[in-house]
């Protein structure tokens, strides 16, 4: 498989693995942002290769995991409605504060799961008489198809259409984990996927400003460990640069399409991140020309509010101020089959992928 | 067999009130496909004997869609309670059949359903000896339901047991992982993609026969990891045993189509569906000879040793990863859900 097996070369990993080992002299905290990149690091049982002195601080990236709850109760109200709810997998498990979205389409909701929001336009077609909604989340990366979804149903004349937005940005929330008086990150992984729409721009400020390096990673675990080198060595000479790792996918002004089409839909506003709290300028709302596919608006249920679970330390594990295993509840009262917050649900989440993978390195 | 039922196109509440329309469908159908003595008597149940301790496992089959790529509902419904039967070292002979059918379902494609079971059973080697046909008003089904229930004489040489595991034991499989799910996957609502993998939708009860005449009680333990994939069967047997099971990525027979397929919709083969698949615990002394069994069989050809069971990490299924990192193998949790990005 082309780009592929070539990236889980064991021999490749090895090189770079004894390469981090020479370069580094002191500990070193690294941040991954992205939850794929999480996902990935412990699957392959990376972290217990990594000499001692370089931590991995699992980020916020996860776009299941920083959904606010009162996001998933506005789904499941809109299921309860009798409102078609189109959604990706990874949301439909994840405790709302009654129900989750699958408990909800138990009892009779029309949820479907899929792929892409394209699949929901299709929908709708295919059911005039009934109201459509696709559950828009993620980072910039979903931005695009979600945004042309909300195109295509304009195009089409498609008044049973809407988008539940709940749209966040990577450079705020890196730039509100380094704002944190706890913040102990000493570099950062940069979301490769994110890049590749976004291009490389808006890192330049961040890395000058608070003098940390951000090296652009993709996902396989050779991406992973030579990203990881790639830190290490800025930090060991003292330098704080953005630099690309994932240069096969991410050039350095991005997806201009793709950026046009998120522009022309949406606009950057306050978002609320599940576990940080409101981020100013953090994440998309759609523009004002485009609200009648707004299924906050279009359903009323702009003003439903959830408190969180207290027992869950979300905002900490995204901020990399604890590790999952240093929660109370993990593997206690909080386990993937009953999670009390959205990083244990997702398979990208900090939490479930400590859970799933890596409980040898946790009891040893 | 016809395809029509009495001017009929489709199954409808009638034929299942028990009147006259059942009798003329379980006639034209049912009787008429699978006849045979037990059969024939038409009692309310069968009456049969077979030798020695007896096998006996049972299943229902819900699969949506219920024609896919490689199979349908009907066969996979033979194959999995055969194989099931099979697992506990017996020979399977006998199987009964309960349909729920959900009114509009077509009498073509319940005729094509009982076509593919009757070949699916000869070639099993099994006799359909007594069965039922509900019919439930539309939206209270989902097309079609069946279940099977199967009976076997437990092989004289076997002695299937977790308790006979033994640290060092090979851990053996005999084809391709991933298969079914992956087909059922590329041909659901909404997730529809171009491919051409196909089920392994078949019946193993021959492979595991030959491998208990030549084997016998070396054979530990045999399992088919059919819903919740090779790595839940593995937790679980590693949770039973209390001993530490090890599997290598790079020894796990996957085809790249199917591998390919996982990457794309963010899913791990190791908990996808297997409906052809059998995981063999052997003595560690004939891995060479019981590979080279198997992979005389068509269904064997791609036999692999996947891992061994270790007195390390009790209870736990640990896999090295092909860069060289290892990771637990944890039991599916719920349903495996496609992941965002």
């Amino acid at each position: 498989m082309k780009y592929l097996n070539e990236y889980r070369n064991l021999e490749a990993t090895k090189g770079y693995l004894k390469l981090i080992a020479q370069t580094v002299t002191r500990p070193w905290q690294i941040m991954e942002i992205c939850g794929g990149q999480t996902h990935s690091l412990v699957r392959n049982g990376i972290l217990e290769l990594l000499p001692e002195e370089v931590q991995m601080i699992h980020g916020p990236g996860c776009p299941v995991c920083v959904t606010p709850l009162q996001l998933i109760d506005k789904a499941v109200a809109l299921l309860e409605q009798n409102v078609i709810v189109c959604s990706f997998g990874d949301m439909v498990r994840v405790p709302g504060s009654s129900k989750s979205l699958l408990e909800a389409k138990a009892i009779g909701g029309d949820l479907r799961i899929l792929y892409s929001p394209m699949e929901a336009i299709k929908i709708a077609r295919e059911n005039p008489d009934k109201e459509v909604v696709f559950f828009a989340v993620g980072f910039e990366t979903t931005a695009p198809a979600n945004a042309l979804s909300v195109l295509h149903a304009q195009k089409e004349g498609l008044t049973n259409y809407a988008i539940l937005v709940s749209h966040v940005l990577v450079p705020p929330a890196m730039e509100g984990i380094l704002e944190d008086k706890f913040c102990n990150i000493n570099a950062f992984l940069g979301a490769g996927h994110v890049c590749a729409i976004m291009g490389m721009h808006e890192y330049y400020p961040l890395a000058e400003k608070y003098k940390i390096p951000i090296v652009i990673t993709g996902f396989e675990p050779l991406d992973l460990v030579e990203g990881i080198y790639m830190s290490v060595k800025q930090l060991e000479e003292g330098r704080y640069e953005v630099e690309n790792q994932y240069a096969r996918v991410v050039k350095e002004a991005g997806n201009p399409e793709a950026k046009k089409i998120i522009d022309t839909v949406f606009e950057v506003g306050d978002r609320a991140w599940r576990g940080l709290g409101v981020i100013p300028n953090s994440g998309y709302v759609l523009k004002k020309t485009y609200q009648a596919y707004d299924a906050e608006v279009k359903f009323g249920i702009q003003a439903m509010t959830a408190p969180e679970n207290p027992d869950c330390i979300a905002g900490q594990i995204l901020k990399g101020i604890k590790k999952p295993h240093q929660c109370s509840q993990f593997g206690k009262t909080c386990t993937p089959a009953n999670p009390l917050g959205a990083p244990m649900v997702s398979s990208e989440g900090a939490c479930a992928a400590y859970y799933h993978y890596a409980n040898n390195l946790i009891s040893s | 067999m016809d395809s029509t039922n009495k001017g009929y196109t489709s199954i409808n509440l009638g034929h299942g009130s028990g009147g006259l329309m059942t009798r003329e469908l379980l006639d034209s159908h049912i009787f008429k496909t699978f006849s045979n003595p037990y059969l024939d008597q038409k009692h309310d149940g069968a009456i049969f004997n077979i030798e020695g301790p007896i096998a006996v496992s049972t299943d229902s089959f819900v699969v949506s869609p219920i024609f896919f790529k490689g199979g349908n509902i009907g066969e996979l419904a033979v194959h999995g309670t055969v194989n099931d039967v099979a697992m506990c070292g017996a020979i399977p002979k006998f199987i009964t059949l309960s349909f729920i059918v959900e009114e509009g379902l077509s009498i073509a494609d319940f005729t094509t359903i009982i076509n593919s079971i009757k070949s699916a059973a000869d070639k099993s080697g099994v006799q359909v000896i007594t069965g039922d046909t509900k019919v439930v008003e539309r939206g209270k089904g989902d097309k079609i339901f069946i279940n099977t229930t199967g009976f076997g004489a437990v092989h004289p040489k076997a002695d299937i047991a977790a308790s006979n595991i033994r640290s060092g034991d090979k851990i053996i499989v005999n084809g391709h992982l991933a298969q079914h799910g992956m087909a059922i996957m590329s041909q659901r609502e909404g997730l529809e993609f171009e491919s051409t993998i196909v089920s392994d939708t078949t019946n193993l009860n021959f492979m595991v026969k030959d491998l208990l005449d030549a084997f016998g009680s070396q054979i530990h333990l045999l399992r088919d990891p059919t819903r919740g994939g090779l790595a839940s069967i593995l937790s679980e047997i590693a949770e039973d045993i209390k001993k530490g099971i090890q599997l290598k990525e790079t020894s796990l027979p996957i085809e790249k189509q199917v591998a390919a397929a996982c990457e794309i919709l963010g899913l791990d083969p190791l908990y996808v569906a297997n409906e052809g698949v059998f995981v063999a615990v052997i003595d560690k002394a004939i891995e060479a000879e019981v590979l080279a069994l198997m992979r005389k069989d068509s269904k064997g050809k791609f036999a692999t040793c996947v891992g061994e069971v270790t007195s390390e990490h009790p209870g736990k299924v640990v896999m090295q990863s092909a860069i060289g990192g290892k990771r637990i193998v944890s039991p599916l949790i719920g349903e495996q859900l496609p992941r965002i990005c």
